[in-house]
């Protein structure tokens, strides 16, 4: 059984037809990738997933019941958390703040003092600012900041909506060694792309995605090899 | 010489001492815009009229108008709560199913609830002002606190001013350094990024309803009490004067309504008493529109980093 099934789900902004009958699938401990050109319904995707979305048709699984009439906290609670598109951590929060608010849910203080340690441990930058807006922060060091806030969910499965996004080639290769090592904890992962090397380089399997349609899918090493993949995502 | 001088300074002092109080109770009023604001982008115009059932409530339990009078304290605690409870219903009922909706028509409901609320008091309570016995309000209150020369200044004027300070000392406690507080100010910088954290967006939004509805109770029956007058538009003038601090402070900022409230008290009292006391209620619209031509932000700007 797959730990998140989408099944032929439709999305609607107004009268455009975002999503229009996309189908995917992550087994746990895997990470799958979902690349696709500007405007494919990446984000639209993910955010459908975390019901910040209605879908007008299709359904969300996790573990296999669905998650039609949750909402976005309910679905936060069962250890699905997205980081989104931009990161979107709250500028005016101190990193400290922005951690915990991602770990607004749990209870147990002592647990979400020692995970703190954690992030502090895997962002040194991280630690030794906490005590600064969020907004102070570099790009790069946001992107961290937002993959710790999800982390401090206590996640099963994350969504990574273009972790990459607006990075230097350094700083992209350091968050993507940092999402293999989360993927190394047993943490799911679906990951949304547009640098398609680097995805499909990391995850197992990949989804490609066009105006609103899953297009094609493969294990990762095999669209990587693919002409029509290599050709308008690989530019080779 | 030296007699008006004396006499000049003292009726400065008093004045200062009138300007403050009268702050205070804006301040605890504009909090309320500020807040909701903050977390819904909506001019909560109603907010005046929860503001004047606070009044209302007191006034009635004390009295006993619904048949039963109850002691001053109880009727002041169940007066807030239910003011508090109001705003939340308010908010349940006419906003939340326009959150999505185009800004205007949450804004014009807005108005409109107002109106309602308003016309709900006079139908209850009729269109004469109402005041407080003296025989149910703690004597003590009408007592000076302090006298010097002719400087005075009563309990009451000490109990506000210490109510409110306490209200937003306590606020601001709860706003930085408790989960519903984070989540508030999480959501009034972005509120989908909040969702995405696990926040019920609706529940903390109703928190801050109940918060900024509380506080606008208690200044209206404080309020009541100072004036000794209790009517069905009371919240209209309050609420606008109110507001008008909440936009000099910079609508979203905590600090900034406090702060507005302030000077929006002293501006009033002062200029009233040294233009003409008929220009004090124009001053809180030339303090707004000016303002508004010449720092639309505000004193602490709704774009700062910190909104609450
Ligand atoms: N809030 C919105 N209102 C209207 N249309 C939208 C909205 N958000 C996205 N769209 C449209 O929906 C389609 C899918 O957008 P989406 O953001 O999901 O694409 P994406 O694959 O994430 O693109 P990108 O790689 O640029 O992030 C696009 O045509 C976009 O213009
Ligand atoms: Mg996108």
């Amino acid at each position: 059984m797959p730990l998140l099934q989408l099944k032929d789900i439709h999305c609607y902004y107004g009268n455009i037809h975002a999503l229009k009958g996309v189908s995917l699938e992550v087994y746990s401990g895997e990470i799958r990738t979902l690349i696709g050109a500007n405007g494919a319904g990446k984000s639209t995707t993910l955010m459908a997933i975390s019901a910040i979305i209605g879908l007008k048709q299709g359904e969300v699984f996790y573990h296999g019941t669905s998650l039609a009439g949750r909402a976005p906290d309910e679905i936060v609670k069962s250890g699905l958390c997205q980081v989104p598109e931009g990161r979107r951590i709250f500028p005016g929060l101190t990193i400290r703040e922005n951690l915990e608010m991602g770990a607004y849910c749990r209870r147990v203080k002592s647990a979400i003092n020692a995970d703190l340690e954690m992030v502090y441990d895997l962002f040194p930058v991280l630690g030794e600012r906490r005590k600064q807006a969020g907004g102070t922060l570099s790009g790069g060091e946001q992107q961290m900041l937002a993959l710790g806030r999800a982390l401090m969910s206590q996640p099963q499965m994350l969504l990574l909506d273009e972790p990459s996004l607006g990075l230097a080639p350094l700083m992209v290769e350091k968050i993507f060694s940092i999402i293999e090592r989360i993927a190394g904890e047993g943490i799911t992962i679906l990951l949304v792309e547009q640098n398609a090397h680097a995805a499909l380089n990391l995850a197992d399997y990949g989804y490609v995605m066009e105006t609103g349609k899953i297009i094609l899918e493969a294990p990762a090493r095999e669209l990587l090899q693919d002409e029509r993949v290599k050709e308008a995502y690989l530019g080779e | 010489m030296l007699n008006t001088l004396l006499e000049q300074s003292s009726l400065f002092l008093q004045q200062l001492v009138n300007g403050v109080t009268l702050g205070s109770i804006y301040a605890l009023i504009a909090v309320g815009y500020t807040m909701v604001y903050g977390v819904i982008q909506l001019i909560n115009f109603a907010h005046g009229e929860i503001y004047m059932l606070g009044a209302f409530l007191s006034f009635s339990l004390v009295t006993g108008f619904f048949g039963i009078g109850l002691p001053f304290g109880l009727a002041v605690v169940i007066a807030v709560i239910f003011c508090a409870l109001a705003g939340v219903f308010l908010d349940i009922v006419a906003y939340r199913p326009l959150r999505r909706a185009p800004r205007l028509a949450a804004l014009i409901t807005a108005i409109g609830m107002s109106i309602f609320l308003q016309n709900l008091a006079l139908l209850i309570w009729g269109a004469q002002i109402k005041s407080f016995p003296r025989a149910v309000v703690p004597a003590f209150l009408f007592a000076p606190a302090l006298q010097f020369g002719d400087v005075v200044i009563s309990w009451l004027q000490v109990v506000i001013l210490t109510t409110a300070v306490l209200l937003m000392v306590m606020l601001q406690l709860i706003v930085h350094y408790t989960r519903i507080g984070r989540a508030m100010r999480a959501i009034a910088q972005d509120k989908t990024a909040a969702a995405l954290m696990g926040v019920n967006v609706d529940r903390v939004v109703s928190y801050t309803f109940a918060l900024g509805s509380g506080l606008g109770g208690v200044a209206g029956i404080l309020v009541g009490l100072y004036y000794n007058a209790v009517y069905p538009t009371m919240g209209y003038f309050a609420g606008i004067k109110a507001f008008a601090a909440a936009v000099l402070g910079g609508i979203g900022s905590i600090p900034g309504a406090i702060l507005g409230g302030g000077i929006l008290g002293l501006a009033e009292v002062f200029g009233g008493g040294y233009i003409s006391s008929s220009y004090s209620d124009g001053i809180a619209y030339a303090v707004m529109i000016l303002v508004i031509l010449v720092k639309p932000t505000g004193l602490f700007g709704r774009f700062a980093r910190d909104k609450a």
